[in-house]
């Protein structure tokens, strides 16, 4: 009986994950579009003059894996290394964040001093999942119209190849920070 | 109240600094969405129950930070960040820290 549970449990996790993923990855998608044009950098100084409005701009979302996901990982932990099922978890939760903070003040120009932070409320141990909050905050600048906002500075999400050391806003290895698995 | 969380705030001067300004808020999860988290957790996914909680606990921390620094006479804070940690299992604490200035 016990069995069964475990295998139902399984094939749950592995068939509404999946979809509910891959749901989520196009929703992201299409979000992420509406802002392709704001910069959103970890700079402190802003790359315009004339600013009219400056906000804390905040997001935040509280993303958990799949049972599934999570059995893979337990054996995983037996021979170590990277934690592949783990990546899209936190690769969501910090684009869904990113894009929360910015949908806090869409009428932002740009996005300065970005920061992301990781906290695991369960750490997938044992009985329990792993269940992580991510937050991204950064201060919305809003220029004075007809001011020159430079548009050279569009170091976006998704322009990461020209984009000095300092401003790498896309954490490159998801799964490193905030999870003790 | 403005809020940034870099040292200045664009397109204003900094006329005087009130020093630190800080708000924090422990919260516990209860039970009802304990409950439905755990079935969440199986198929995983967005966890909105704890997501609306701590945002709920953030907007406090903040407020009570920006409370502070009305009470200082100021009317921005700068340099703001955001701090969580679990106190106990199922809390969890939210603190909002900052520098209290007048622009």
């Amino acid at each position: 009986m016990e069995l069964v549970i475990f295998i139902v449990l399984l094939l749950l996790g592995f068939i509404v994950g999946k979809s509910k993923e891959r749901r989520h990855y196009r929703s992201i998608g299409i979000r992420e579009e509406a802002f392709l044009d704001k910069p959103t950098i970890t700079a402190r100084v802003p790359s315009g003059e004339n600013i009219s409005h400056a906000a804390l701009a905040i997001g935040s979302v509280v993303v958990s894996i799949d049972y599934f996901k999570r059995f893979l990982s337990s054996w995983r932990m037996i021979f170590g290394g990277e934690l592949k099922s783990y990546s899209p978890l936190l690769d969501r939760g910090k684009r869904e964040a990113l894009l929360r903070m910015k949908e806090s003040v869409p009428r932002a120009d740009e996005y300065i001093n970005c920061r992301m932070e990781t906290s695991t409320i369960s750490s997938g141990k044992g009985k329990a999942m792993g269940t992580v909050e991510v937050i991204a905050y950064s201060t919305a600048i809003t220029y004075a119209k007809g001011s020159t906002h430079p548009d050279q500075a569009t170091e976006d999400l998704h322009a990461e190849s020209e984009e000095p050391p300092e401003e790498n806003i896309r954490t490159e290895a998801p799964g490193t920070a905030g999870l003790d698995g | 109240m403005i809020l940034t969380n870099i040292e200045t705030i664009p397109g204003k001067k900094v006329q005087e600094h009130y020093g630190l300004v800080q708000g924090s808020t422990i919260r516990a999860k209860h039970f009802g969405r304990d409950l439905m988290a755990g079935f969440k957790n199986i198929v995983g996914g967005e966890l909105k129950g704890y997501t609306e909680l701590l945002q709920e606990s953030r907007n406090q921390a903040l407020e009570r930070m920006c409370q502070q620094a009305e009470e200082l006479g100021a009317n921005a804070v700068i340099n703001v960040r955001l701090a969580t940690s679990s106190v106990a299992a199922g809390a969890a604490e939210i603190l909002a820290y900052g520098t209290a200035v007048r622009v």
